[in-house]
């Protein structure tokens, strides 16, 4: 059997990020009596635990440019962000009718009371905000995070009918460890060589593991790494960018593509954390919630939605990130009324100010049509940097 | 017998005899928090949730609000100016005016509402406790002030409970970061006993003023539960919980409260006493402060009285029970941070303000959306329906804001209250045909 080409695997992706009533997930339930998913929301949960009971983490990353919120818009104010709404209309309109569990991570004001919406609107649904610690210490926020992992296996366990153990856990932590390197693997490809892996297609292969069964996933990931690094493709005299803010609400894809367009190489950025927010492997042999919660408290990624304890530390990840991406600037891209980005944004920026790296800022919302604002920004951003090198 | 109202300035402002001192209570204590340095005394800065003011007073902190800042300066017209200052040094205008007119208060030489310049603080005593909004606020602060800043995660009740493993994570906390770090700041050893005796000193003042609160349950209500309550509230939520002034204010209060009680009398206005109370309602969501008095008067002028708010739970919910418990020094303050109104979760949100309903005999629900802040607006729309539903009684929404200005549209606001009272009275005059 040959491998699959990069536009073949790319059709593929975008057919996965277009079906908003998440077919593959309902036909991998249907598969297979007593199957169960659990949906989750941005930034990070720990999918092994989900995983090792047997049941399929579903990322719900809100509805895109494509989908119509016509009960959504009654449960919000003008001034919350859209991805509350366009996931309530997801809810209501029976999208997500065969989800057995949702998941709210703290992430901020909006997505924790949804939580509490959630258990109004469909108390038959496993709900559970999950709590993460903002303090760092093993004695502390770690013995508190360990303690809602636990409560949250035996919330699975009663889901699953059957006890989880630590091999079950310790077996997803393997597959989840497999899954995170290529997914590091292609961050890498497409920072080394963005014309290779663009990142409108990068976007759209990580996010297909949102959706799917990771084995399948990392086959996926596989067999995208190979067939875009053998390709050819032309090199275009293109500005490096990192972009960062779009933790959350997602941009819709065109966005992307824009910043393409308009002669920017996306060659980091932060779309979908929960793919490579712990950073390394996991050990795989000791106690599994232990080893997730030190991975968590030492070995994870900085956002605006987590504290960071360091005032010399702050912003620090974002030009790191320039350095080894051979970045030129850095776009801030910030969901319309998102507080944990649009808070944290002249912070970062006073931190790339000292570092002297270029910078632009603009907002956005999943459902943005208008791209031509956009494009000339970055147009305009990428052509002052390129006359700034000249000089 | 001391009169029950008092002419004060300006000259065409009424105001309760409580009233007069609970301002004055104010302004010692922004006498105190400017004169902090000259006295060499040390200020940590935190938030009204999750306040911990009797363990800040064991370090002789002084206790310092940036939230109550910003309503002072919103009161006095001024944070309109400090917003767009921010804005105009890159903060966003979708965030929280509270940040921006603190931050913007900062740039123009923060100076406070008696006039002279607030102190750096010493330390920032991040509470982080029913809103995201605080991390952020205190790390913005941390970058200009660069001080030690002390991080308190106060966990979600996001299941209606409180869990033995957030309360022993917020105990380590307190052990293990809050006080070491505080004993460091201020030179000062930490004395359990002192802690104790601030705390009893605490339940004392919360007896009483969930006695108060509580008044709002009589015909006519001898209070407004919501702009009458914002002076209530000033002084437990603030620097001055565990003080014996706090006592002395709120028994001061009882009295004053029980004294209209026995009159038959309601809330005294600006304008002075409330004639007829028409209306009987329950408000939740913050209030506005820009136009502070403006709003109260669309209300008194139509005869409504809040007689029962969620806001006045922001900094507790003594009502509920809670009381601080000297016996266990650091757990109460854990729980008395995790029970506070926004650290809970919209199905005990919506019980609450049911419950209120019912209780206080009110005519309906009034939400006032505040656009600065998620933590209590998002959600308040299925709020809304799910209180009519259960209740019966009718529902209304409008929006304002904090402290900025530019969001406090009066014509709406009132045209929208007016339309409410309407429908209160259809709902009456329905109810009464039904009968």
């Amino acid at each position: 059997m040959t491998n699959p080409t990069t536009a073949e695997i790319v059709a593929r992706c975008q057919a996965l990020y277009e079906d908003l009533y998440f077919t593959t997930a309902r036909e991998w339930k249907k598969a297979k009596e007593g199957r169960k998913v659990i949906g989750y929301l941005p930034v990070y949960v720990p999918r092994e635990l989900i995983h090792a009971a047997g049941m399929l983490p579903l990322g719900i990353l809100g509805g895109g440019d494509n989908l119509e919120v016509i009960h959504g818009d009654a449960y919000y104010q003008s001034y919350i962000c859209r991805i509350p709404r366009s996931t309530i209309e997801l809810g209501v309109s029976g999208r997500l009718d065969f989800v057995d569990g949702m998941m709210f991570p703290s992430i901020c004001d909006v997505i924790r009371n949804l939580s509490g919406m959630w258990k109004m609107l469909f108390p038959e649904v496993y709900t559970k905000y999950f709590d993460v610690p903002q303090t760092y210490k093993d004695e502390v926020g770690g013995t508190f995070y360990i303690g809602e992992m636990r409560e949250f296996l035996e919330d699975l366990e009663g889901i699953a009918g059957r006890k989880i153990t630590d091999e079950d856990i310790n077996n997803s932590i393997v597959v989840y460890n497999e899954n995170r390197q290529l997914v590091n693997e292609l961050y890498r490809l497409r920072a080394e060589k963005p014309w290779q892996a663009p990142a409108s297609e990068a976007y759209l292969i990580i996010r297909a593991g949102l959706v799917l069964p990771v084995e399948e996933h990392s086959v996926l990931l596989r067999q995208y790494i190979d067939a875009a690094a053998a390709e050819t493709r032309s090199i275009k005299d293109n500005c490096r960018v990192v972009v960062t803010g779009m933790f959350c609400e997602q941009p819709p894809l065109n966005l992307i593509k824009s910043l393409e367009l308009s002669g920017c190489y996306v060659v980091d950025d932060d779309f979908m954390l929960v793919s490579r927010w712990l950073l390394g492997d996991v050990p795989s042999d000791g106690d599994p919630v232990y080893e997730l919660s030190q991975a968590f408290l030492h070995r994870s990624m900085s956002t605006a939605a987590k504290y960071e304890p360091d005032l010399a530390e702050k912003g620090q990840f974002l030009v790191r990130s320039v350095k080894e991406t051979g970045a030129e600037g850095v776009i801030f891209a910030s969901t319309s009324f998102c507080d944990p980005a649009l808070l944290d944004r002249p912070m970062l920026q006073n931190v790339l100010k000292a570092a002297d790296i270029p910078f632009i800022a603009f907002k956005y919302a999943e459902n943005s049509g208008q791209m031509q604002p956009i494009r000339e920004q970055a147009g305009t951003f990428v052509d002052s940097i390129k006359l700034w090198s000249a000089a | 017998m001391r009169p029950s109202i008092v002419k004060a300035q300006p000259a065409d402002v009424e105001k309760d005899a409580s009233m007069i001192k609970q301002k004055e209570m104010m302004a010692k204590h922004y006498n105190r928090l400017t004169d902090a340095k000259e006295n060499g005394e040390k200020v940590a800065s935190t938030f009204v949730p999750g306040n911990l003011n009797e363990l800040i007073m064991c370090f002789d902190l002084v206790n310092n609000l940036p939230e109550v800042n910003a309503i002072q300066s919103g009161l006095r017209k001024q944070s309109g100016a400090y917003i767009m200052e921010a804005e105009r040094a890159g903060h966003s205008e979708d965030v929280c005016t509270y940040v921006k007119s603190d931050l913007g208060m900062m740039a123009k030489g923060n100076i406070g509402p008696n006039g002279k310049k607030l102190p750096d603080p010493d330390v920032l005593l991040l509470s982080y406790t029913g809103c995201f909004t605080f991390l952020k606020w205190f790390e913005l602060l941390r970058e200009q002030y660069k001080c030690p800043t002390i991080f308190l995660q106060t966990p979600y009740m996001a299941d209606g409970k409180v869990t033995p493993n957030m309360v022993q994570y917020m105990v380590k906390q307190l052990k293990e970061d809050v006080i070491p770090t505080l004993e460091q700041v201020s030179g000062v050893k930490f004395d359990i006993d002192r802690l104790r005796e601030y705390l009893a000193k605490s339940a004392k003042a919360e007896d009483d003023l969930v006695h108060i609160l509580q008044s709002g349950k009589n015909k006519p209500s001898p209070i407004d539960a919501y702009f009458g309550g914002i002076y209530y509230i000033g002084p437990i939520f603030g620097a001055f919980r565990g003080t014996d002034d706090a006592i002395d204010y709120y028994r001061f209060l009882r009295e004053e409260v029980d004294q209209r009680v026995l009159q038959g009398l309601g809330p005294v206005t600006p304008d002075g006493p409330m004639a007829e109370e028409k209306y009987r309602l329950v408000v939740e969501g913050p209030p506005n402060y820009t136009n502070f008095r403006q709003f109260w008067k669309m209300f008194y002028e139509e005869g409504a009285t809040v007689v029962a708010s969620s806001y006045t739970k922001v900094g507790g919910t003594y009502d509920y029970g809670f009381r601080h418990d000297p016996d266990r020094p650091l757990e109460t303050l854990a729980e008395y941070c995790l029970g506070v109104y926004t650290n809970r979760n919209l199905p005990m949100r919506i019980d609450m303000l049911c419950d209120y309903i019912n209780e206080y005999e009110a005519d309906g629900l009034l939400i006032n959306s505040i656009k600065s802040c998620n933590s209590f607006s998002a959600g308040q729309l299925l709020i809304m329906r799910e209180v009519e539903k259960r209740t019966g009684k009718p529902a209304a929404f409008i929006e304002t804001d904090l402290v900025d200005p530019r969001y406090f549209s009066a014509a709406n606001v009132k045209n929208r209250l007016e339309s409410y009272f309407q429908m209160v009275e259809q709902k009456r005059s329905g109810s009464g045909a039904a009968a």
